[in-house]
């Protein structure tokens, strides 16, 4: 359990400056192909922080990561690690 | 002093005074900064940039049959018309929350969007930009479903899906105060998107929750909607889709259709004849466009995140690859000029237009634009179904 809020709240070992660029560039225009460049939503759900708050951020990281199975929400695993996931969470919740 | 400001007064009037025609002229969407070039396509120059648009993260663009008017459709719901004249907006309007895109009456008279939030089909006077006819998508239990697929139609109709209903309409706007609307129901899982045939004869709606395509005979209309290809790529693995891909690109090559698979990195042949699946070219990625030149000898496709650096050009007359470009970074759309000797691409992360010529795939010209994403000539204004 401690493990566990460790490594999903305290440390989002901050990505390089240059990472953290292009994981927002890919946040505002790969992720908002489908959920709106400011977020709000379009063929995808709403991203802003009053629409996600109500989830956990583990939650939120395994949608990132797996994807949702029965939904167009694809895994992206392969493009980023955990806590680059966490980073882009912790984003979006701001 | 006053001399000179007389001058300057007569030679600004002979600026404006410059005739300017816009059949080949047109207009970039500029997603991240709302705002749209107007281009020309007989110099490859830039005219002017027409801002504060809204979100354009997803935007489509219609020309008044005129060819003046530029009609831009953004994503929050913003209707706004352009006159490529004069350099200006003339006109704009916030019609939704959400919406993805419009389309123009065969008569030029009507616009018609349809939206995400709330789920329906608003029809607008072109000139005014008045609300005529208002649509809601409503199915089921009194829900609102998001609508896709919009397409202007033959005999003053539009035709469009509804993405969470599983449904297509048809609503012909002859008398545009009493819309009267056919709904086919049942007609697939998830429609995303769909084409209308250059002749004004099919509507073709692609499906995500499920495989194969929802087609419309419009010459039939009593005969509903039928499915083709149900079971291609039944065996196999369905892969990630990072991008939607799209239909509005419409690919005829003879008795052939093209369009992109969903889940599988391959354009899918479809024989026109018969309705039944000729061949599966494999492709580098999840194609998004799948586009062909006017004369159909070409069909260029461009991908989804992450194979977005590249476009393959597909041979109409074999039906084989000929050509893989990589024009740069994040290669979102391609619209070729009236008669197809050029194409025009835009690469969003590199912030630019590429040009090329088509015989012989040699770069013409690079201009800048901020993150570029849908490229759309006049031309269009004389195409059904664009």
């Amino acid at each position: 359990m401690i493990a566990l809020i460790f490594s999903f709240s305290a440390v989002a070992s901050e990505p390089s400056i240059k990472r953290q660029q292009e994981l927002g560039n890919m946040l505002m225009h790969d992720c908002g192909s489908c959920h709106g460049l400011t977020l709000k939503g379009g063929l995808g759900p709403s991203l802003l922080p009053e629409a996600l708050r109500n989830k956990s951020d583990e939650f939120l990281v395994n949608t990132i990561l797996d994807g949702r199975k029965g939904t167009a929400m694809p895994p992206w695993k392969p493009f980023m690690t955990k806590q680059e996931a966490l980073w882009i969470v912790q984003k979006l919740l701001k | 002093m006053s001399k000179l400001s007389l001058l300057l007064l007569l030679f600004c009037f002979n600026v404006h005074a410059e005739l300017r025609a816009t059949g080949d002229l047109g207009v970039v969407i500029e997603r991240a900064k709302g705002s749209a070039l107007i281009i020309n396509t007989s110099n490859h120059k830039r005219l002017a940039r027409i801002e504060a648009l809204g979100d354009l993260s997803h935007a489509s663009v219609v020309f008044s049959r005129d060819q003046r008017y530029a009609f831009v459709f953004g994503r929050d719901g913003g209707l706004t018309k352009i006159d490529l004249l004069q350099d200006k907006i003339a006109k704009r309007i916030i019609q939704a929350g959400n919406s993805i895109g419009g389309a123009i009456s065969q008569d030029g008279k009507l616009i018609a969007v349809s939206n995400y939030t709330p789920g329906g089909v608003k029809i607008f006077s072109s000139e005014t930009l008045q609300l005529v006819a208002d649509i809601p998508a409503e199915y089921g239990d009194k829900q609102l479903s998001k609508v896709v697929g919009l397409v202007d139609a033959p005999n003053q109709r539009f035709v469009f899906s509804l993405f969470d209903a599983g449904e297509i309409w048809s609503v012909s706007v002859k008398n545009p105060n009493k819309p009267l609307i056919r709904k086919y129901k049942n007609i697939g899982k998830q429609p995303y998107d769909a084409l209308l045939t250059p002749d004004g004869r099919y509507y073709i709606a692609g499906l995500f929750g499920e495989r194969g395509l929802a087609l419309l005979d419009l010459w039939s209309p009593e005969a509903g909607v039928k499915r083709i290809l149900p079971d291609y790529g039944k065996n196999d693995e369905k892969m990630p889709v990072y991008k939607m891909p799209h239909l509005e690109g419409w690919a005829i090559a003879g008795d052939y259709m093209l369009v992109p698979a969903v889940g599988q990195h391959e354009v899918l042949v479809i024989d026109k004849t018969n309705w039944t699946l000729h061949k599966r070219i494999p492709v580098i990625g999840q194609p998004v466009f799948v586009m062909a030149r006017p004369d159909g000898r070409q069909i260029w496709v461009n991908f989804a995140f992450p194979d977005n650096q590249n476009i393959q050009i597909i041979d109409a007359k074999d039906l084989n690859i000929v050509k893989l470009l990589t024009p740069g970074k994040a290669v979102l759309h391609m619209e070729f000029t009236p008669r197809g000797e050029q194409v025009w691409v835009s690469v969003r992360d590199d912030d630019q237009l590429v040009i090329y010529d088509t015989e012989n795939f040699n770069e013409l010209k690079r201009l800048a634009a901020e993150k570029p994403s849908g490229i759309f000539f006049s031309s269009r204004a004389h195409k059904m179904g664009l």
